[in-house]
C-alpha cells in the first residue's frame, strides 16, 4: 500500500505511566483525509494516546509510523493542539510569537523566522480572525480566544496530520462553530485530522470516523457504525450519568 | 543613627571614585554588571520555567566542588577549582533531575536534598580537612565574595597591552557568551520554555535545551561566585529578571531591560558602598532589590490607576455587569 494514503499506522502500542499501564496494546490503521474524533471516559488514555503517537511518553511496546516512516523522520508532516491548560498564559510572548512556534519545525537549529515564516502566520491569525489580536500579550485573551491561537500556531506548521487534545474544551459556541468549519476546510484539502473529543452529543455530527478508547481499542470506524448502544456502553463501563447521556444521545440518532 | 550611615558627602562619594580612584571604580563596577547582566540573563529563563531555585542549589554545592578538585590535584590553581565548582554544579542538576524522576519527590524537595547534602558534604570534608592543616578556605568568602580583590588584581597583558584583571576577563566572556546563545538559540530557548510538548513533537528536545541552560547557569554562578559569592549570585539570578518582569511583557524587552537593570545597579550600588562603606556586592543587590521595588510601586499604581480611570469612563450600571 502506498504510505501516502496510511497517515497514521500504530501497532501494539501500549503506554505505563510509573509501571501502570494506561493504553494496552492499541493497533489502528488510521486512512487519509478523514475527521477523526477519539472519545472515551476520563482516564481512558486519549491524551495518552496522541502524546504516545509523537514520542512525548514512552511506549512500552509496539510501534508507531507517520507516512509509513518512524516518527522522528516525519516529524514535520504532524501539527499538534495540545490542551489549552498545558501552557502558562502568562509567559511574556504575542499572540504573533506564539503562531510563529508552528514555523520552528521547519526552521534549522539557531535560524531565524523569515518574512515569509511571518505571512504564513498572519494568514494563519486571518483564518481562524485573531489578526487583530496579533500584537496582544497571550495573557489578556478570552478561553475561546486562547483556543483559536493554538489552532492558528497549528496551521502554521502547515502538517498533514493534525493531532488536536480537546480543542473544543472550555470555547464559546461561536468558537466552536467556526473550530469545526476550520477543521473540515483542512480535510477537504487533503488533510487528516485525529480530534480528542468528549462531548458524544456532537461526535457524530462532527466526525466521519470514531475511535472508541478505553484502555484497550474498543473500536475504530465509520461514525455511524461506532455510534451504537453497545459500543458505546463497553466503552463507558458502568458510568451511570455518562451513561444516561449516551442513551439520550443513541436515542437522538434513531 | 549617624552612626551607622556616615553623612552624605557628594565629592567623596559621587565624585572622588572617577576622578580619583578610576582603575578600581571601573573595574569594580564593570566586575557587578557582568555578573548581574550574565546571571540575570539566565535568569529570565530560569523563572520562565519555575525553577528559581536551581541557582541556590548550584551556588551551594560549589564548595565541595571546590573541596573535592582540591583533594584530587592537591593544589588550588583558579582553573582547577572552577573545573571542581563546574562539576560540581552539573552533580546537583543530575542528581535533581534523578530524584524527581526517579521517585516522587516534587521538584522542590528534591533540590533542597540535593543541595543541602552536597554543601553538608563539603562542610564535613572542609573541616577534616582544616583540621590536618592542608587547607584553608575562607568561610567568609565562599559566602559573600569580595569583589573589590579585582581592582587589586594583576592585568592580563597581552602582547605589552594591559588588559583586564584576569577575573573581569573570564566574566567578560562568559557574559559575551551568554549574550550570544541568547541571541542564536532564541528560538530553541522560548519553545522549549512556553510549550515543551510542541517543541518535541517538532523535533526540538527539551531535555538537551534543559541541560544546556543548567550548563549556562553552572558556569554564570561558578563565575559569579568569587565575586559575590554563594548567596549573592542567587539575588543576581532573579532580582534583574524580575525586575523586567514588573516593565514589561515581552521576552526580548525583559533580556534587554534585565541588561540595563544590571547596570544601572551596579554603578548605584557602588557608589552607595563608598557612601556606607560596605561590601559592593552587597550593597549592588540592595540597590537592585530597590529598582525592583520601584518598577513593582510603578506597576502596581499603574494598575489601580487603569481600573480607576476605566471605572470612571464607564457609564453607570456597566460596571455591575463586567
Amino acid at each position: 500500500m502506498n504510505p501516502e494514503d496510511t497517515p497514521l499506522e500504530v501497532h501494539d502500542l501500549t503506554v505505563a505511566y510509573h509501571r501502570k499501564p494506561v493504553l494496552y496494546g492499541i493497533d489502528v490503521t488510521v486512512p487519509r483525509g478523514q475527521l477523526i474524533g477519539i472519545i472515551g471516559p476520563n482516564g481512558a488514555g486519549k491524551s495518552t494516546f496522541i502524546k504516545a503517537v509523537m514520542g512525548l511518553l514512552p511506549p512500552a511496546s509496539g510501534w508507531v509510523k507517520i507516512f509509513g516512516q518512524p516518527y522522528k523522520t516525519n516529524c514535520h508532516r504532524v501539527g499538534y493542539v495540545p490542551q489549552r491548560e498545558s501552557v502558562d498564559w502568562d509567559f511574556p510572548v504575542s499572540v504573533m510569537d506564539v503562531v510563529l512556534m508552528g514555523r520552528y519545525g521547519h526552521l534549522k537549529l539557531a535560524q531565524r523566522p523569515s518574512k515569509k515564516d511571518r505571512e504564513i502566520a498572519r494568514e494563519c491569525l486571518e483564518k481562524v480572525k485573531m489578526l487583530p489580536f496579533a500584537n496582544r500579550q497571550i495573557g489578556n485573551l478570552s478561553g475561546g480566544q486562547q483556543q483559536r491561537v493554538f489552532l492558528a500556531r497549528a496551521l502554521a506548521q502547515e502538517s498533514d496530520l493534525y493531532l488536536m487534545d480537546e480543542p473544543f474544551a472550555g470555547v464559546d459556541a461561536a468558537t466552536e462553530a467556526a473550530i469545526i468549519s476550520l477543521l473540515r476546510e483542512l480535510k477537504s484539502r487533503g488533510k487528516t485530522l485525529l480530534v480528542v473529543h468528549h462531548d458524544l452529543a456532537t461526535a457524530r455530527e462532527y466526525f466521519d470516523s470514531l475511535m472508541l478508547l478505553n484502555m484497550r481499542l474498543v473500536g475504530f470506524g465509520p461514525a455511524s457504525e461506532m455510534f451504537t448502544a453497545e459500543k458505546l456502553q463497553t466503552t463507558y463501563g458502568g458510568r451511570l450519568t455518562i451513561l444516561s447521556d449516551v442513551v439520550q444521545a443513541v436515542g437522538n440518532q434513531a | 543613627m549617624s552612626g551607622l550611615i556616615p553623612e552624605f558627602n557628594w565629592r567623596e562619594v559621587v565624585v572622588q571614585p572617577w576622578t580619583q580612584d578610576l582603575a578600581l571604580t571601573g573595574w569594580v563596577m564593570l566586575m557587578g554588571f557582568l555578573v548581574a547582566a550574565a546571571c540575570g540573563l539566565v535568569g529570565n529563563y530560569l523563572l520562565l520555567r519555575r525553577m528559581a531555585l536551581v541557582g541556590d542549589a548550584i551556588s551551594h554545592s560549589i564548595l565541595p566542588g571546590l573541596v573535592v578538585a582540591f583533594l584530587i590535584f592537591r593544589h588550588a590553581n583558579t582553573w582547577i577549582m572552577f573545573g571542581g565548582a563546574l562539576a560540581a554544579g552539573f552533580v546537583t542538576v543530575v542528581l535533581i533531575e534523578f530524584i524527581h524522576k526517579q521517585s516522587r519527590v516534587k521538584p522542590d524537595a528534591a533540590i533542597c536534598i540535593s543541595f543541602t547534602t552536597l554543601f553538608a558534604i563539603g562542610v564535613a570534608m572542609m573541616s577534616v580537612l582544616e583540621t590536618a592543616g592542608t587547607f584553608h578556605i575562607d568561610a567568609e568568602c565562599v559566602l559573600y565574595g569580595e569583589i573589590a580583590f579585582v581592582g587589586l588584581e594583576p592585568p592580563v597583558v597581552v602582547n605589552g597591552i594591559e588588559l583586564a584583571p584576569p577575573s573581569v576577563m573570564r566574566m567578560g566572556l562568559v557574559f559575551l557568551g551568554i549574550v550570544a546563545c541568547v541571541i542564536l538559540f532564541y528560538k530553541e530557548l522560548l519553545v522549549t520554555s512556553f510549550d515543551p510538548g510542541l517543541a518535541r513533537s517538532m523535533g526540538i528536545r527539551p531535555t538537551l535545551w534543559h541541560y544546556g541552560l543548567m550548563a549556562a547557569l553552572a558556569l554564570v554562578v561558578v563565575s559569579a561566585f568569587e565575586a559575590v559569592g554563594a548567596i549573592l549570585a542567587v539575588a543576581m539570578l532573579i532580582v534583574p529578571p524580575m525586575t523586567a518582569a514588573q516593565i514589561t511583557q515581552r521576552l526580548p524587552a525583559r533580556l534587554v531591560v534585565t541588561v540595563a537593570h544590571a547596570l544601572a545597579s551596579a554603578v548605584i550600588g557602588y557608589h552607595l558602598s563608598v557612601w556606607w562603606r560596605c561590601s559592593a556586592a552587597g550593597a549592588m543587590v540592595v540597590a537592585g532589590a530597590g529598582l525592583f521595588v520601584i518598577a513593582w510601586l510603578g506597576t502596581a499604581i499603574r494598575t489601580v490607576l487603569g481600573r480607576r480611570n476605566a471605572a470612571a469612563s464607564a457609564p453607570v450600571g456597566a460596571t455591575m455587569e463586567s
